[in-house]
């Protein structure tokens, strides 16, 4: 099922008799998503408006990624929170799955940067929230509930969002001695100063890796202030490549099962040591990416935090959700989705 | 406001006890002291609570909230009463449950980047808290010295340095919430994602209305090296809205942008003499950073300004000239108040529509014949415009009130929202069908239903009245008949 328009959508859904999975490019798909009868969004294409002096873009939740990224970059600007961009990502799913990449320690997640939703829940109600304006606290905030609810509660068919400007100068610098436990106290180090940095990762090979951002002068300043600043943690250089697109992106698929981890910096050192090398880091520490023989679950010390298997073949969280974050969960998929027509996102 | 429930307050003596033994030494019941509790800074609308309970820790809350819950008891979370919105007004029948006494640093963190904080604690002094390891929390309303963090959360309030920061729920990672029931739960997580659905995200902005929020996990940032205003002057308020337009396409992201119209700069240089040009309107720009890249930011800045033929461009050097740019902005409320009384709106619009929404705000005062000065943050939109009227003139405070929702109405229309950062609360709620149909009402009132299954929390507050009467009626009947 294709819909071109939101009314059609709308139609399909009330006249649904069983589960539907809501699918962009289906490129985002976590183990047990997409099982249902394929609900494909791509015919809701469309730029709405965009205001470049606003810092404002509203979009049909089927329009892929890369067209609007194009456009983006043809006016100087960008998405601020780097979602991943795999070929046929829809900006849909980048909401619908909250998907943020790197520079989300500087100017936050992908739903922070989305300002309203237009959605069809599953009773076929259309229902608009937010706006396109970034200060709105008119009503419950329905936008955040939204974003990152992987098509529980409606599928998204409009959103409006602010773009960020791209920023003239940048520039990468890389720490290659450091393995991830000892990376942690570099990038936290970065971070807690005052130098801006919008980049906080780690790479095998590449070591920690720290980006400064902006007007090129200040780019040039801090990049030497952050190099003096990090001298005691070993060699500093300035990296010619870039890697960013990497840890936006994640791990090419590889064996076994990819495990997303988000923690505090801070317990960071102790899950690395108890478990295998990861892939990749990012946010300071706060999120690791490793992967596990299929089907196995990792043994965690207690943290603050939570550790999701995003690929394979079953769904798996840590720690278990606590009861009444479920209840309340429940609740809200049965108020919205009281026939189970979005059962198929899981 | 709704009529009391006669149940309620017949049982007066009983939920008095019954609160007593929840939380010995919490409990106010005193109608002298009550009457502290009877309105927020919306102050035209008042009305004494049943009690008041100031609770100190989550554990009590909880108890209290048990207490009102199994006895049907509606109940207003109130922080430091600051609300514009009349977000903390309680009625007749409910318990206020006041924050205050629980201020507490419960963890600083700054290898994490994070502060753990009781909800009574002040806005500013979680910064001062934070200020000795190079961090502050971002988020500035006004209000910042008053105004408590749990209210903060409640109302998603912003402030004149979001543009760049963020609001409330840009800058909250994890909360610590007291379902209507009792039920402790933490949402949210490290880095502001928990597991699955943002519950957190909900919450915050929610008026109080699906839980008390005892304990806030507060992201932090580092002090940037120095700040710098400049204070551009213009000939016209659309020349001005224009400037803030361009300045935002060329990719410089300022901290603030604030924005003063003729009427309202002549009311603060009375008041404040801070020495502002003689103009039609004037924006205070600052940047932060070290001096180098102040400056790199300030010649973009310069540049993009000078193409619209400003009257004055005053670049700070020094302390006292960054004081004295600032000192009108921040005394413009105060100097308003003694031109007379006003009403403050709070509406948003696309900053795209700031001239053509201030030349049809002037259309509408003249029509009313009501003076309307507006100072606001042009970075992002968020208006405030001031009605001036004589509330010792029979009439003329409803014509304010009329003028103000013909404003609202104007900036929903530009594609704006009703209100940036002050909330619905009760001011506003007869308005909400303005932005939302009933489909999106009803959506809203969903997620009530499943946190506050028998619309004790805050009820009064958000939703037109009528909308939600039937679903109170119903959830009422419910608990009644379960106690």
């Amino acid at each position: 099922m294709r819909p071109e328009s939101e009314a059609e959508l709308a139609a399909l859904i009330r006249q649904a008799e069983r589960p539907l999975s809501i699918t962009g490019g289906a490129t985002r798909h976590q183990p047990g998503e997409g099982q249902g009868l394929r609900l494909d969004m791509t015919g809701l294409q469309g730029v709405t408006l965009f205001e470049p002096a606003a810092l404002t873009l509203v979009v049909r939740a089927g329009t892929s990624l890369a067209s609007v990224e194009k456009m983006l970059a043809d006016e100087g600007q960008m998405l601020g929170f780097e979602p991943a961009c795999h070929p046929g990502s829809t900006i849909g799913g980048v909401f619908a799955t909250n998907s943020s990449g790197p520079r989300r320690i500087q100017l936050g997640a992908a739903r922070d940067a989305l300002l309203g939703v237009r959605f069809v829940d599953g009773n076929g109600e259309i229902i608009s929230n937010g706006g396109r304006v970034m200060k709105n606290v008119t009503g419950y905030d329905l936008v955040k509930l939204m974003a990152g609810s992987r098509g529980r509660l409606g599928a998204l068919t409009e959103l409006s969002l602010r773009t960020a400007p791209v920023p003239p100068a940048s520039c990468t610098l890389t720490l290659p001695a450091l393995d991830a436990i000892g990376a942690i106290a570099a990038l936290t180090t970065a971070l807690g100063s005052p130098l801006d940095v919008s980049g906080a990762g780690w790479l095998p090979g590449a070591g920690a890796l720290l980006r400064i951002e902006g007007l090129s002068g200040s780019v040039q300043t801090r990049a030497a202030e952050l190099t003096r600043l990090l001298s005691g943690f070993g060699e500093v250089h300035v990296l010619d490549s870039d890697p960013w697109q990497q840890l936006r992106n994640g791990p090419q698929n590889g064996e076994g099962d990819l495990w997303r981890i988000v923690c505090r910096p801070s317990e960071a050192p102790a899950l690395l040591a108890a478990l295998p090398a990861p892939e990749m880091m990012d946010w300071g520490g706060g999120l690791i990416l490793l992967r596990l023989p299929a089907g196995e679950l990792p043994e965690l010390p207690k943290f603050w935090g939570h550790a999701r298997r995003v690929s394979g073949a079953a769904p798996a969280v840590l720690p278990a959700p606590d009861p009444v974050t479920a209840r309340l969960e429940a609740g809200l998929r049965q108020r919205f989705d009281p026939r189970g027509i979005f059962a198929g996102a899981e | 406001m709704p009529e009391p429930d006669t149940a309620v307050l017949a049982n007066r003596a009983g939920i008095i006890a019954a609160l007593r033994q929840a939380a010995p030494d919490a409990v106010i019941d005193d109608p002298a002291e009550t009457r502290v509790y009877e309105c927020d800074a919306l102050s035209a609308y008042r009305c004494a609570p049943l009690a008041v309970v100031l609770p100190r820790s989550t554990e009590e809350v909880s108890v209290v909230l048990a207490t009102c819950h199994r006895l049907g008891v509606p109940v207003v979370p109130r922080g430091a009463g600051t609300s514009l919105a009349g977000g903390s007004m309680p009625t007749a029948d409910a318990v206020v449950i006041g924050l205050a006494r629980m201020n507490k640093v419960l963890e600083i963190a700054p290898e994490d980047r994070l502060v753990r904080v009781q909800t009574g604690r002040t806005n500013l002094s979680v910064t001062t808290a934070v200020e000795g390891q190079g961090f502050f929390f971002a988020p500035d309303p006004s209000s910042q010295l008053a105004c408590a963090i749990g209210g903060n959360i409640a109302m998603n309030s912003g402030g004149a340095h979001c543009l760049k920061y963020g609001v409330t729920t840009n800058n909250l990672l994890g909360v610590r919430l007291v379902l209507m029931d009792g039920t402790i739960v933490d949402l949210g997580g490290p880095s502001g994602e928990g597991p699955s659905l943002d519950l957190l995200g909900v919450v915050c902005g929610a008026e109080g209305q699906l839980g008390i929020v005892t304990e806030a996990t507060l992201r932090i940032l580092p002090k940037p090296a120095g700040a710098r205003p400049v204070l551009v002057a213009f000939d016209s308020s659309e020349t001005a809205g224009a400037c803030v337009a361009a300045i935002i396409r060329s990719g410089v992201l300022p901290v603030a942008i604030e924005f003063m119209d003729g009427p309202c700069i002549a009311a603060t240089e009375a008041h404040s003499g801070a020495g502002y040009p003689d103009c039609e309107a004037l924006l205070i720009i600052e940047v932060e950073g070290s001096d180098p890249e102040i400056d790199e930011q300030l010649g973009l800045i310069r540049a993009v300004a000078q193409s619209f033929d400003p009257i004055e461009f005053r670049e700070s050097q020094s302390e006292d000239e960054s004081r004295r740019i600032w000192l009108g902005r921040k005394s413009a409320f105060g100097a308003m108040g003694q031109l007379g009384d006003y009403i403050c709106l709070d509406g948003t619009i696309p900053v795209s529509s700031l001239p053509v929404v201030l030349a049809e705000i002037g259309v509408l005062s003249k029509r009313y014949g009501l003076a309307v000065a507006n100072v606001f943050h042009a970075g992002d939109g968020n208006m405030h415009p001031l009605i001036l009227y004589d509330a010792n003139t029979p009439g003329e405070l409803d014509k304010a009130e009329a003028l103000g929702a013909d404003i609202l109405r104007l900036c929903v229309r530009a594609g704006g929202c009703l209100t940036g950062e002050h909330g619905v609360g009760i001011e506003k709620r007869d308005l909400m069908r303005e932005q939302y149909s009933s489909a999106d009402l009803e959506a809203q009132m969903r997620v009530k239903d499943v946190f506050d299954p028998g619309w004790l929390l805050n009820a009064a507050k958000v939703f037109p009245l009528d909308l939600s009467a039937e679903r109170k009626r119903v959830a009422r009947l419910g608990v009644h008949h379960a106690s």
